[in-house]
């Protein structure tokens, strides 16, 4: 399979409606606000944390598809098996190519071979890149995919619920609450706990993949149409208690004709404008008419409009949600 | 200085990250000259030539803020990959994250502008072919259209930056004027104490090189490789 040949930039737009998308460990598991702006934020790491757990479910134990930072239970060790299975006297023949290649000496030799199997084996140490070293340094693997931190479009405001449980943890919390006032046997075993939601929130993203270091860790086509499928349905798979209800709304992909970029990143990504709508207009989110309005609630209460006019030569904009 | 070149570079956040406080990353007040050499090869390099940065200008104020993240407590050991490699299966290679956690705060800069001013030099690696002349329309032809090799990065790759070349007959972007206090060096100099120059990549052990920074109205210059300003 052949690498993947020219960059790309992306803009995915997700929303989140009565859950928290990303918690602040600094601020007891608050949504992550930008302190100045009240803009909502979602770290670049919860984001990647979620394509490598959809990766995971969506090609378990397909060779190549293996993830090297998991969450939660050892599933490769089921999978290991089919994997030896499948391999079988392929590796023999994967490793010699892998040993034939003509290197720089120095030792570093052994790191590359390292490094190359890392990448051939595991979706996102070809994808995010990872660092590997000992008590020598054998360097580390700069993935194609480099994504930044998520911003909501309009200062969100977070929501903090307070909410029971009827039942204690331990027998001692029962005691304390049996010495206290009497009363009904069903609420005397009662804890209360806090949640904290974001009503409604519309987050983007800008993502950037560099085809020059998709060369060096093999990262594909196929890759890269998975990582899109990855990012369309990531969400699908991440439903919990915390996290509400969030959506992948839209995901807006620049495709350069060039390896290196045919128009800088950010006066492509200034072509996706986000606005209120007000009676199926278009309306600017700065537009100081707005003062009034009611805070969105809904998907529908936002406009995304792409600007395709007198786009830069080579390249091309798939809307692919 | 012939060759000189001017990048403009901003974005939304920044963590140039100072060695000294790096497990709870603190950012330095500005871009290091490493961080710059590192923006201007994602544009363009080859072995042939070695980015020298001459001045930093700050051009927006200098403010910080916190995130803490979640983040994992190790790297990969290559020992253990090399294991596998040779058993040919992947049991037991992988990181759980939620048993090898670990919270860190990062002190980031908030909506970072710069100017770089920088020239290259010709290495030892240089060809025949290899002129002053070509490299120098394969940056601003690069730099010009938006092309770069990987986007680079203000500090850490989840931080990008925007950048667009400053051609020598155009004016630099404009300086934000709340940016013109003491704090910037504006009146008298602003001493920013040991910053990191740059990391010798080709001495055993890559130590750390230094330079006590100086930013006087905004701007910051850079000694020369080789001089005794550069601190190891």
């Amino acid at each position: 399979m052949t690498t993947l040949s020219s960059r790309h930039d992306f803009v995915l737009i997700f929303d989140v409606t009565n859950g928290n998308p990303n918690g602040d460990p600094d601020a007891g598991n608050l949504p992550r606000l930008d302190p100045e702006t009240n803009h909502g934020l979602v770290s670049d790491v919860c984001l990647k944390r979620k394509l490598r757990n959809y990766v995971e479910l969506a090609r378990a134990g397909e060779v190549g598809h293996h993830i090297y930072v998991q969450e939660g239970a050892i599933l490769n060790e089921k999978h290991r098996e089919a994997y030896v299975a499948k391999r079988g006297d392929d590796a023999k023949a994967l490793k010699e190519a892998k040993e034939a290649k003509k290197l720089n000496p120095k030792g570093d030799e052994e790191a590359r071979a390292l490094r190359d199997w890392m990448c051939a084996n595991f979706f996102d140490v070809r994808t995010f890149g990872a660092v590997m070293s000992t008590g020598i340094n054998c360097g580390q693997v700069k993935g194609p995919v480099q994504m930044a931190f998520a911003r909501s479009v309009e200062p969100v405001l977070p929501v903090e619920i307070s909410i029971t449980r009827m039942a204690a943890t331990n027998e001692a919390e029962q005691k304390k609450r049996a010495e206290g006032e009497e009363g009904e046997a069903r609420t005397d075993n009662r804890t209360m706990g806090r949640k904290h939601i974001v009503p409604y929130g519309l987050y983007v993203a800008h993502g950037f993949v560099s085809a020059r270091f998709a060369e060096r860790t093999g990262f594909t086509e196929a890759d890269l149409n998975l990582l899109f499928e990855a990012l369309a349905n990531m969400f699908e798979h991440d439903r919990s208690a915390a996290r509400g209800e969030m959506n992948t709304r839209k995901l807006i992909v620049f495709a350069h004709e060039n390896a290196l970029g045919n128009a800088p990143a950010h006066v492509l990504f200034d072509r996706v404008r986000i606005g209120r709508c007000v009676d199926g207009e278009f309306r600017a989110l700065d537009d100081r008419g707005l003062g009034n309005l009611a805070p969105a609630r809904k998907f529908g209460d936002y406009l995304i409009e792409i600007d395709r006019d007198g786009l830069p030569a080579g390249v091309e904009i798939r809307e692919l949600l | 200085m012939a060759f000189g070149i001017r990048l403009h570079v901003w974005g939304r956040n920044a963590l140039f990250t100072r060695p000294e406080l790096k497990v709870e990353r603190v950012s330095y007040d500005v871009m290091t000259p490493s961080a710059a050499r590192g923006i201007l090869e994602a544009i363009h390099w080859k072995p042939a030539i070695r980015w020298v940065i001459d001045r930093i200008h700050v051009l927006e104020p200098i403010r910080f803020q916190s995130i803490r993240r979640n983040e994992v407590g190790h790297k990969a050991p290559a020992g253990t990959i090399r294991q596998a490699m040779k058993r040919g299966d992947l049991g037991g290679l992988q990181l759980l994250v939620d048993e090898d956690r670990q919270q860190r705060a990062s002190t980031v800069l908030v909506n970072p502008a710069y100017l770089i001013e920088a020239h290259f030099d010709l290495t030892d690696k240089a060809g025949p072919e290899d002129t002053e002349g070509k490299h120098l329309d394969i940056f601003n032809r690069r730099a010009g259209r938006g092309q770069c090799f990987h986007q680079p990065c203000l500090g850490t790759r989840e931080f990008a930056a925007h950048f667009a070349l400053v051609a020598p007959d155009v004016a630099p972007p404009p300086r934000n004027p709340a940016t013109e206090t003491p704090e910037h060096g504006f009146g008298t100099p602003r001493d920013l104490g040991l910053m990191l120059w740059d990391i010798d990549h080709a001495a055993p052990g890559r130590p750390s090189m230094f330079f006590r920074a100086r930013m006087v109205d905004g701007v910051i210059d850079i000694p020369a490789p080789g001089t005794p300003e550069v601190l190891r």
